[in-house]
């Protein structure tokens, strides 16, 4: 096998502890692909970070910016990344240079525990493990079509191509694969067009099928295959979510260009599942660096300070976010103590006794296995739509939060739990980004696109949404129109080639 | 060139292409005046992000976490509780609105060549010549304090070897006198310019506040390009209505009297700090003088053209005049300067500009820079 990533060997005390620390997180029960440790200075940190954690990645600029921004706000001590882990198989892992000791045990911690979801999580089940050479194709492709047509001309498409990389569906993975019916190439069959004959009727004696099949019921069945021949007309016939899929096949796009998407989609699918994950994900890893750490005798005693330090930095409440790593692992020890202590099942459920809840203690012994069972089994929509409880929400100090125009900043909106809850989920959903699906192809019959984004109470952001039809229309190459509503109303946004436009539409 | 920097390279070209695009737009908006640091610019570029479809922040909200009560603030901006990224990266995408910092001299480049502005020829001899001494060489004698310790030892190891005393085993180095090397100096002459910008300002009733940004964002620019072609630069202010006073910048650009206006009054107060300060042959002068052309009376206009000629001109490299379009001003003065020193004159170097509006401040600055003086 060939290596694309060269790794030089840790240092013998590392090394050391790599090992002890591997053999206690197997001992845990932890099961992961093999990972490999390599030390780097800060400016590799910042490089490979800046490319998502694949050194082999396509050229592009937006690498050089996210460099700029990392290796900056290392510079002036904003940031510091500890650690970086890719999914792949064996796992690669990233230690800074310079670190003290307890902080590179600490991160190995973390790291196995990451390792361990990546290859046990079912979200992760169908990424490619082999993506660094994945992405080294990729980027042999991308390069090889800037040599053949020119380094900007490429790039600019990838620009184009980016601003839709989150239009796929998430969950295309896990279910069957359907193709999406290409568009019907010849006319509709005659007898799809007229009435009468074709509608179907229940059987009935001559005399008796005015009774059986009633003018209302003939009706009836004339609408419904009226719609269902509207249904065939239209195209795609349903719904499509995975917009860059649809684009692939339908827009008129060169080989070239057809390829460049196709690329910007697979890496698109493999980072879907750390962005449904990301509670669990860092939960699961932390849950594991402070059970080992404090528990299995990893840490001297002499550096507790410093990994108390460590530990609280990461898990810190900020105010005005969500910390995945707080959240996590607090929700991952509350489940586990739910389990150990018995408050699940019927019998938690039926009683409303405050105080016997308070002191609800039947052993069972199970929280350990349960949270095993949590890792494979959820994301984070499901993972909090399951686990988060009231009592939780109080603790946690969760509440949720809204813009005031007229004060013209953010104010504390509620600490309800079913409010918190559903903002949260909200949140979550598809990654906190809109959902939008390809409507239809031939809009208006013009051969225009028309997607539409599924309301759910949040607006489009309108100036992204202009801009971003822009780039559409450069893959469709004719009117491309987005159906949202803004507020109460609905509206479409809509860009020809020449200009934006926006008026009222109810589709 | 690692993969890294080319990314970053590109990313940087992408940035001075922005920059170049919207340097008009900078100049006249001023909307990059008080984003300097020491010397670097940072510039807004959200042009630069790439758009998707995303959900408008503010009519969202989100779930926060810690103590408060409903109602309590968190904060204004586009998201709540802005604060330190304790960042571990991997996953994230930064969704910052983006910054860029540019060095001065990169823009000061652009600058030149977007509006083909000429570099400045270095007139006669006015280049002080500061001497530096550095460290170059090694020498045998010195004293302790300048002992180079690794080449003392390399002349230690060299004869240790070559008498057959070394033993690796026991790896004993003992330097004598004649191992001892020292760093010696020489002394470097320097050529090095400066230039003496000062900068003077009618701030008589007729100046509103958006003459003034006019005047703000013109000394911006002008000040990034000196920089650029001196290696030491000064700015001096000077306010004047009917009588004139150097003052700092804040208050260069915050002050509003009323009153009469003696142009005057400033030309003397700028040749007496020259006089003071800044002997001709050492600097590069350039005093900018900004007004809306409205002078107190047809003598005071006289003294200033005797003043002009006579002292300032002939010390400066060029001497500029901007006339800002105001309600009240007559813009007499402008003509008269035309008049005095026609530009035809080749050793002309008194330059005038009117400047209408902010769109105006672009060309005004071609103006005084064009000339490569």
């Amino acid at each position: 096998m060939i290596h694309y990533i060269k790794v030089r060997p840790l240092p013998p005390e590392l090394h050391h502890w790599r090992r002890v620390i591997e053999d206690i997180a197997r001992d845990e029960g932890l099961d992961f692909f093999d990972v490999v440790y390599e030390m780097i200075t800060y400016e590799k940190m910042s490089e490979i970070a800046a490319y998502g954690g694949f050194p082999t990645r396509y050229p592009h600029w937006r690498f050089g910016m996210e460099y700029d921004r990392l290796s900056k706000s290392h510079t002036y001590g904003l940031s510091k990344i500890y650690e970086l882990v890719i999914n792949t198989n064996p796992c690669y892992a990233y230690l800074l240079e310079g670190n003290a000791l307890v902080d590179q045990k600490l991160v190995m911690a973390h790291v196995f525990g990451h390792a361990d979801f990546f290859k046990n999580n079912f979200w992760f089940s169908r990424t490619d493990r082999k993506m660094v050479d994945t992405m080294a194709n990729h980027a042999t492709r991308v390069r090889r079509y800037q040599d053949l047509y020119g380094v900007t001309l490429v790039e600019e498409f990838i620009d184009t191509c980016l601003s839709v990389e989150n239009l796929i569906d998430p969950h295309r993975p896990y279910v069957q694969k359907k193709r999406i019916k290409s568009r019907p190439k010849q006319d509709l069959p005659d007898e799809l067009v007229g009435d009468g004959a074709a509608l179907p009727r229940l059987q009935a004696k001559e005399y008796m099928d005015e009774f059986v099949n009633p003018e209302a019921y003939l009706e009836a069945q004339r609408a419904r295959k009226k719609a269902e021949i509207e249904q065939q007309k239209r195209f795609p016939a349903e719904p499509q979510r995975d917009v860059l899929l649809f684009l692939m096949q339908e827009a008129p796009l060169t080989r070239w260009q057809r390829n460049v998407l196709g690329l910007v989609r697979d890496e698109a699918y493999y980072f879907a599942p750390q962005g449904m994950t990301k509670i669990m994900n860092e939960g699961w890893a932390s849950y594991w660096h402070t059970h080992m750490m404090t528990r299995r005798g990893i840490m001297d005693p002499n550096e507790l300070i410093d990994y108390a330090d460590r530990h609280s930095r990461a898990t810190v409440m900020q105010k005005g976010r969500i910390n995945p790593y707080k959240i996590g692992i607090e929700l991952f020890r509350d489940i586990e103590w739910r389990y150990d202590t018995g408050r699940f099942g019927k019998a938690w459920d039926e009683c409303d006794d405050m105080e016997a809840r308070a002191n609800w203690h039947r052993p069972t012994g199970r929280g350990r296995e349960k949270i095993f069972e949590v890792r494979r089994h959820h994301n984070d929509v499901t993972f909090l739509d399951e686990f988060l409880t009231p009592e939780f929400c109080a603790r946690q100090k969760l509440f949720t939060f809204e813009h005031k125009p007229r004060a013209n900043e953010w104010q504390i909106a509620s600490r309800e739990f079913a409010e918190v809850k559903q903002k949260l989920l909200f949140q979550l959903t598809n990654m906190g980004q809109p959902v939008i699906d390809v409507e239809d192809a031939n809009f208006e019959n013009k051969n225009a696109l028309l997607l539409s984004h599924r309301h759910e109470g949040v607006d489009l952001d309108q100036s992204y949404a202009h801009a971003t039809l822009r780039n559409l229309f450069a893959l469709w190459k004719r009117p491309v129109h987005i159906a949202s509503r803004k507020g109460e109303r609905g509206v479409l946004y809509s860009f020809d080639g020449q200009e934006t436009g926006e008026r009222a539409f109810d589709g | 060139m690692t993969r890294i920097k080319q990314d970053h390279s590109r990313f940087r070209r992408i940035v001075q292409g922005k920059i170049r695009q919207n340097l008009k737009h900078y100049i006249s908006t001023g909307s990059l005046v008080g984003r300097q640091g020491r010397d670097k610019v940072s510039i807004p570029l959200p042009q630069i992000e790439l758009p998707r479809f995303k959900f408008d922040q503010k009519s969202g909200g989100g779930v926060g976490q810690g103590d408060g009560e409903r109602g309590d603030s968190l904060g204004q901006g586009d998201q709540p509780g802005e604060g330190d990224g304790q960042g571990k990266a991997g996953e994230g995408e930064g969704e910052k609105a983006l910054e860029v910092d540019v060095t001065l001299e990169e823009l000061a480049k652009i600058l030149g060549e977007e509006l083909e502005l000429p570099n400045i020829e270095p007139r006669g001899q006015k280049e002080v010549v500061t001497e530096r001494d550095r460290y170059t060489g090694i020498r045998p004698v010195g004293p302790d304090s300048l002992r180079h310790f690794k080449r003392t030892y390399r002349q230690a190891l060299k004869r240790t070897i070559a008498i057959g005393a070394y033993d690796p085993k026991n790896p004993v180095v003992l330097p004598i006198k004649e191992d001892m090397r020292y760093r010696s100096w020489s002394t470097v002459k320097s050529p090095q310019s400066n230039a003496l910008v000062i900068y003077m300002m009618d701030v008589s009733g007729s100046m509103g506040d958006e003459q003034k940004e006019i005047v703000r964002s013109e000394s911006f620019w002008i000040n990034a390009w000196l920089k650029s072609q001196y290696q030491g630069i000064e700015t001096r202010y000077i306010i004047h209505d009917a009588t004139a006073r150097e003052v700092d910048e804040h208050t260069f650009f915050h002050t509003r009297e009323s009153g009469g206006t003696m142009i005057s009054s400033a030309y003397k107060l700028a040749a007496q700090l020259i006089g003071d300060d800044y002997p001709v042959s050492e600097w590069n002068i350039y005093p900018f003088h900004f007004s809306d052309g409205d002078n107190w009376s047809v003598d005071d206009t006289r003294t200033c053209i005797r003043l002009l000629r006579d002292e300032l001109v002939p010390k400066s490299n060029q001497f500029s005049y901007g006339q800002v379009e105001s309600p009240y001003g007559s813009g007499q003065f402008i003509k008269d300067l035309r008049e005095h020193f026609p530009v035809d004159e080749d050793d002309c170097n008194l330059v005038v500009s009117e400047i209408k509006d902010k769109d105006a401040i672009v060309g005004s600055i071609k103006d005084f820079l064009g000339a490569g003086r």
